[in-house]
């Protein structure tokens, strides 16, 4: 399935700053980056489990936040993409 | 059901893919161009002069990708291989069973069965599809031949019998393979079966998809535990995959020959993008093979009902349910090997 995680880290303290580090290197483990914070993982139920679980570990609840999109199993119909950057497609032909 | 996993095919001489956390980087020219989640991909295929860290190999050992190495033209190379998964005891068997002739002579009885009723609907098909005239009597005579194989087959016979009845089902097939092909028939004429190097565009086409659907066979038998170069059709050869090319003689019509087929009459290769080098060897030229690879791409995530699981699955886990299939037979959990048949 296909998960939409996208993520808010308050970046004032320096605490703020390796948090948000952290988030974005979780993410970019188990998906492709579309926008600044904007993640799109293609995950199975059972990784999507311990992605979240690692993602809710790492942030503080009262400053930062996570919101996930599920997409689900026909995500490409959901998703439509204009402009600069448009990423690959991870079911498609991946030829380089 | 598993899930099919992509593939990533890098073309692009000179690139070189690290490791980069759980992500596979495909750099080139010192630019990442795509950074992918191992997750995602269930093999990596290199072709030609690509550079691979080998962090990024333990990586794929480590999560059982299959990386491969091929030259540019497709042929086969190496392999990278992580540690031995699978249960002893299946191995073992396989083993015994590779060792009794008489064992080996039944799966291979119907591992050859199913490739000749396959190979027969291709030309069915075809005289069904097509409306020239040409050729149809050829035709219709090897699948009266063809018939004739199959009932031989019906009875038990001994692993050369198998093996002559093969032999002689593939030349009627291989026969008549050049009139299956109606677009571009100047450019595109099969005269007979030729490997290393082949001799012509059609065999360069064959050859070439035959490399890529043998990888996939042998990385589907490892992960069901099976060992890919204990045959029994196939005697063991260092080095080859010899239960691999067994499992895939049965795919071979369904899967590899009709997409070569349709490639060539869909018109989506032209004749252009073939060039022959001084021996004779007949090349594809790089659009050719990236061409050819976003079809096969595309042609493994169309569904199919399985005959047997009667389950529906993508034509790219076509290998690995029937690696599963003849490991359940070899632990004695079905009364016979299930091969695919095509109806």
């Amino acid at each position: 399935m296909m998960v939409l995680v996208a993520y808010d880290v308050n970046t004032e303290t320096k605490a703020g700053r390796g948090r948000l580090r952290h988030v974005a290197k979780l993410c970019e483990n188990r998906g492709q980056r579309v926008q600044n914070s904007v993640f799109e993982c293609l995950v199975d139920p059972a990784q999507w489990v311990e992605l979240r679980q690692a993602l809710v570990g790492v942030i503080a609840e009262d400053t930062d936040s996570l919101r996930f999109y599920f997409l689900g199993k026909n995500w490409k119909r959901r998703v439509e993409h204009v402009g600069a950057k448009p990423g690959y497609d991870p079911q498609g032909p991946m030829i380089v | 059901m598993k899930q099919l996993l992509n593939t990533l095919f890098v073309t692009t001489q000179g690139a070189y893919l690290s490791k980069k956390g759980d992500t596979v980087v495909v750099n080139v020219e010192h630019k990442p161009v795509l950074r992918v989640p191992v997750h995602n991909i269930g093999s990596i295929i290199c072709f030609g002069n690509v550079m691979c860290s080998p962090f990024l190999m333990g990586l794929c050992g480590k999560q059982n990708v299959t990386l491969s190495f091929l030259t540019e033209n497709g042929r086969f190379l190496a392999r990278v291989h992580g540690p031995v998964n699978g249960n002893v005891l299946l191995r073992k068997e396989q083993f015994r069973r590779s060792d009794d002739l008489n064992a080996s002579a039944r799966i291979a009885q119907t591992m050859v069965t199913a490739k000749i009723a396959n190979s027969r609907i291709v030309l069915l098909r075809h005289l069904r599809d097509s409306c020239s005239i040409e050729g149809v009597n050829i035709i219709r005579n090897a699948v009266e031949n063809m018939m004739e194989h199959l009932q031989t087959l019906q009875d038990e016979c001994s692993l050369d019998t198998v093996r002559g009845v093969e032999g002689m089902a593939a030349n009627a097939y291989f026969d008549c393979f050049d009139h299956l092909m109606t677009a571009n028939k100047d450019a595109f004429v099969f005269a007979t079966r030729s490997r290393r190097p082949p001799l012509d565009n059609v065999n360069a086409l064959l050859s070439f998809v035959y490399t890529l659907l043998v990888r996939d066979v042998e990385s589907a038998l490892e992960s069901a535990g099976l060992d890919p170069a204990v045959g029994f059709l196939h005697r063991d050869r260092p080095g080859r995959p010899s239960l691999a090319l067994d499992v895939m003689e049965e795919l071979r019509a369904y899967l590899a020959d009709r997409f070569v087929l349709s490639l060539i009459n869909r018109q989506q290769v032209r004749p252009s993008g073939f060039t022959r080098t001084e021996s004779g060897a007949v090349m594809m030229d790089d659009q050719t093979r990236k061409a050819l690879l976003v079809a096969w791409q595309k042609r493994k995530q169309e569904e199919i009902m399985h005959p047997f699981l009667k389950e529906k699955i993508s034509l790219g886990l076509l290998p690995h349910a029937q690696a599963m299939l003849l490991a359940r037979y070899l632990r004695g959990e079905l009364e016979g090997y299930p091969p695919f048949l095509w109806r």
